[in-house]
């Protein structure tokens, strides 16, 4: 029924990975930030693909000028204001609201013999493959429970992924916080499934990998590391995706500006146009790969519970 | 130097943890997720799970309806089957009975035929010895008369002549 299977190796090994990929991550941003940084107090025109992609107070429509957003909201020590990500966070779900009411609408006034159209047909489709192959297929048994979430992530997820295409706009997930939010919430469903399906004994019972006790000084800290390896692969993939396009695509068109010629455009634009049809297909992609490991790793957690109980009678 | 470096590791790069971000992303998923369970996931699940149950037992009722039929055809054909080995046992059994009722018819004939021959030849039979009987009769008497004549008048054979004469006239007489 799933489609992967990772092992405990192959979990701590995807963690390492992880780890890896976060500390180069984290260099050449940092070392870019600073140079903006630097830069931004000599010469405030020089492009950086990295400060593009960022969170920011302000919506830039240059050549337009800037549009400043609200500060200074700050409860409990915390500045709340809002950035253009979560701005873009507000856009994505007033879309989806206005979309599904009207999709709902249109549902109430369908007899049960007629099918949807227009719009609400599109909903139903992808409304009808997240149930059918990623809920029904990875979950199986009990999956209407999840299906509100899965659906909403899935919609959440595609529509700030399109959004982030729209010029002038921002994508909301290719910052990691939005990212690692959600996937915080997948982690939580995944471990409140678990503990439902076998009870805390049996949650605790597979943090020891159902071996010898004298193995469990190894296991334990495995199967926990583990538990946070899932929701961590799922905040970096969906982040890396999005934002990587988008550096390529301001990288590609960079390139204009640092040779300094006209010549480099064309083959710069036709890139670039490239990347951004590829930034179409991975919007969904990447919506659907989120769905899915979050599907997945739903099912795992009910499934793996309960057949660890089968076989330890 | 490196102080500012490392502050804009934490507040401008790409993994620059924002707990303002975290908790609008977190604030807009829920809303989000209870809106639209309550406006679109509940009505949209319940409609698709209709069509499929409608589905579902639209083709059940079709399989049963053509399994209804099929059953139909094959008793209408089975039906039809017996009609016919029905209607040629009872015509079978009709020319028996019409050629056993014409055997019978001709025998009983032939009996009646053949009795009435017996009886018209006994008839004959009988009739025939009456017939004989009665001329033996009159033979006889005929014999005692012309004896009784001859014996009257026994006198010359001119006269026996003319009595026997007479005698075979008689008979001649009778006879015709």
């Amino acid at each position: 029924m799933n489609r992967f299977h990772p092992t405990k190796i192959q979990s701590a090994s995807s963690l390492f990975v992880v780890f890896l990929l976060s500390f180069f991550m984290a260099m050449p941003s940092g070392f870019a930030a600073a140079e903006g940084s630097e830069d931004a107090h000599h010469d405030s025109e020089k492009l950086d693909a990295i400060h593009h992609v960022i969170d920011g107070q302000y919506f830039d429509f240059s050549p337009f000028g800037k549009l400043k957003l609200p500060t200074g909201w700050i409860v409990a020590g915390f500045d709340i204001s809002p950035t253009r990500h979560v701005v873009m966070l507000w856009i994505a779900a007033l879309i989806l609201i206005l979309v599904f009411s009207m999709v709902s609408n249109h549902y109430k006034k369908l007899s049960k013999k007629d099918a949807p159209k227009g719009i609400s047909n599109l909903m139903e489709v992808l409304v009808d493959f997240v149930k059918e192959d990623i809920a029904k297929q990875n979950i199986g048994h009990g999956y209407q429970r999840h299906m509100p979430y899965l659906l909403t992530i899935f919609f959440f997820i595609l529509i700030c992924n399109l959004l982030g295409l729209v010029p002038f706009s921002a994508t909301a997930t290719s910052n990691i916080n939005v990212t690692a939010t959600l996937a915080i919430f997948t982690f939580f469903i995944t471990q409140i499934s678990a503990i439902r399906a076998h009870g805390i004994g049996g949650f605790l019972a597979h943090l020891t990998g159902g071996t010898h006790p004298l193995m469990w000084v190894i296991m334990i800290p495995v199967e926990f590391i583990g538990l946070f390896t899932k929701p961590f692969a799922l905040t970096v993939r969906l982040f890396a995706n999005m934002t990587a396009g988008h550096i390529v695509i301001i990288s590609l068109l960079g390139l204009i500006f640092v040779f300094k010629s006209y010549m480099i455009a064309p083959v710069s634009v036709a890139f670039a146009l490239f990347i951004y049809l590829l930034e179409i297909l991975v919007s969904f992609l990447q919506a659907y790969i989120f769905t899915l490991l979050s599907a997945l790793f739903i099912g795992m957690a009910q499934a793996h519970e309960g057949h660890e109980e089968a076989s330890a009678h | 130097m490196p102080i500012s470096g490392f502050v804009f590791l934490l507040e401008g790069s790409l993994l620059s943890p924002n707990p303002g971000l975290i908790f609008w992303t977190a604030i807009t998923f829920l809303l989000l997720l209870v809106l639209l369970k309550k406006l679109a996931w509940q009505p949209i699940l319940t409609a698709l799970d209709e069509r499929e149950k409608n589905i579902k037992s639209a083709i059940e009722r079709a399989e049963n309806a053509k399994e209804e039929a099929e059953k139909t055809l094959e008793e209408n054909k089975k039906a039809l089957q017996n009609a016919e080995v029905e209607s040629d046992r009872i015509i079978k059994e009709g020319k028996e009975y019409a050629q056993k009722m014409k055997d019978e018819i001709v025998e009983k004939a032939h009996l009646e035929a053949k009795k009435m021959t017996e009886n018209a030849k006994n008839e004959i039979e009988q009739e025939k010895q009456r017939a004989l009987m009665a001329l033996r009769d009159e033979v006889a008497e005929l014999a005692v008369k012309g004896a009784e004549k001859i014996i009257r008048t026994n006198l010359d054979a001119e006269k026996q002549k003319a009595v026997i004469e007479g005698m075979l006239e008689d008979i001649t007489s009778i006879k015709n």
